[in-house]
């Protein structure tokens, strides 16, 4: 296991917090009600507070010594490791509640794997942050149930969002040649063993929900590779806003 | 050499940003304070991954011990052990509940959450237990928003993790 490896790694966890962070952040003000939007506000918070912690943590193994605001704003689109789900744009709030669902479901019990990581860091910061998915799952749950055994429209679009999110549920469970090393090393999770546990949990929900689970379909892939869908460049242009007019600005 | 004690009783003057009636001692965000010959080490932690309040409170005791003349001081944040209300005092319990915000019960670890099982949270203003939440995301990371039937007072509620 290299120390690039390591860093490798941590930007992709980064990444995926940072990207879905910002997305949500993008709710602020337009939520369907006040609670809500407080709520996104406040998950879009934990978001971007967990990827700091990880590019903190990257910038001790990064060989170029870029710092955390260096990772997060002011590199390249094909440099972002997040997978593409997390970068779509968040749609109507049912898509936006279902790529919750999806991912923060999916995203506790690969914390809960990453609890037992031999890497002091990955396993504190998998017990810091469990706490807070706790709430954020229960939130998306909660939504969902309300949605699809709501009213007739409430329940079309959620099953709807159910629907054309699921291609992207693949790439939560991508394992790749580096995932695969760092896992038989005990440094990272091996996220092909938590496919079965998570569509038990997602099919109990949807029952509860009165939604039908989704057919199996071909996923998407690429975003491990740099390679994303067309809505990463203007989000990044959104983002990267200020260290690119004014680099290095603090305040 | 300065004693740990006494950074300690400076360290209680700073208040949290977010939660003025408690200090960070009492909020148990203050770790630990290591006296060594190389000078005072601080160790704080977060309440929340994304708690805005965190660079406040390390700008505030840095300057609390600058006031007080410490030299040679380090402040630094852990993650693990993750922070939980549990470390928070029963008078730190008692100041929120007059300040308006009901305070966190004890045995933090909520599974309850997961299944759905709300645990009954007092009315901070009369003490009802009959109360509604109305949204489990309030006005800081770290509360829920209520509504009291009894006496209709909406408050905070410092939640459990």
């Amino acid at each position: 296991m290299t120390q690039l490896q390591q860093f490798n790694y941590t930007i992709r966890l980064a990444d995926d917090a940072l990207i879905l962070g910002q997305r949500l952040s993008e709710w602020c003000g337009h939520g369907p009600i006040l609670e809500e939007d407080i709520a996104l506000a406040n998950i879009a918070l934990d978001y971007i507070g967990q990827a700091t912690n990880l590019y903190k943590h990257a910038a001790q193994l990064d060989t170029q010594k870029r710092d955390e605001d260096a990772l997060a704003l002011t590199r390249m689109e094909q440099e972002y490791n997040n997978i593409l789900m997390l970068e779509l744009p968040n749609g109507d709030y049912a898509a936006t509640i279902m790529r919750q669902y999806y991912y923060t479901s999916f995203y506790l019990l690969f914390l809960d794997k990453l609890k037992s990581s031999n890497d002091a860091f990955f396993s504190g910061f998998a017990e810091k942050s469990i706490k807070e998915l706790r709430y954020h799952v229960q939130h998306a749950s909660d939504w969902v149930k309300r949605m699809g055994d709501g009213t007739e429209e409430s329940h079309k679009r959620i099953q709807e969002a159910a629907n054309q999110l699921w291609p992207y549920v693949g790439e939560m469970f991508g394992m790749d040649a580096l995932e695969n090393e760092l896992a038989n090393a005990g440094y990272a999770v091996d996220r092909a063993l938590l496919v079965d546990e998570w569509k038990k949990q997602c099919t109990a929900l949807f029952d509860e929900a009165t939604l039908a689970m989704p057919t199996e379909a071909w996923h998407h892939k690429g975003g491990r590779e740099g390679r994303h869908t067309e809505h990463m460049g203007f989000l990044l242009a959104e983002m990267q806003f200020m260290q690119r007019a004014y680099p290095g600005a603090k305040w | 050499m300065v004693s740990s004690d006494h950074i300690w009783s400076i360290l209680a003057e700073v208040s949290d940003p977010e939660i003025p009636v408690l200090n960070v001692v009492e909020m148990g965000i203050v770790r630990e304070v290591l006296i060594s010959d190389a000078g005072v080490e601080v160790t704080i932690t977060p309440t929340y991954s994304g708690c805005p309040a965190m660079k406040t409170i390390e700008t505030d005791i840095a300057e609390v011990l600058d006031e007080y003349g410490i030299p040679n001081y380090t402040i630094s944040t852990v993650l693990s052990p993750a922070w939980t209300t549990d470390w928070m005092t029963d008078e730190a319990r008692e100041k929120l509940r007059l300040e308006g915000i009901a305070p966190p019960q004890k045995g933090s670890a909520d599974k309850g959450l997961l299944m759905g099982r709300l645990r009954d949270v007092k009315c901070p203003r009369c003490g009802s237990t009959e109360t509604r939440m109305i949204s489990q995301f309030g006005s800081t990371a770290c509360k829920s928003l209520y509504q009291c039937a009894s006496c209709a007072e909406p408050f905070d509620y410092f939640k459990c993790i």
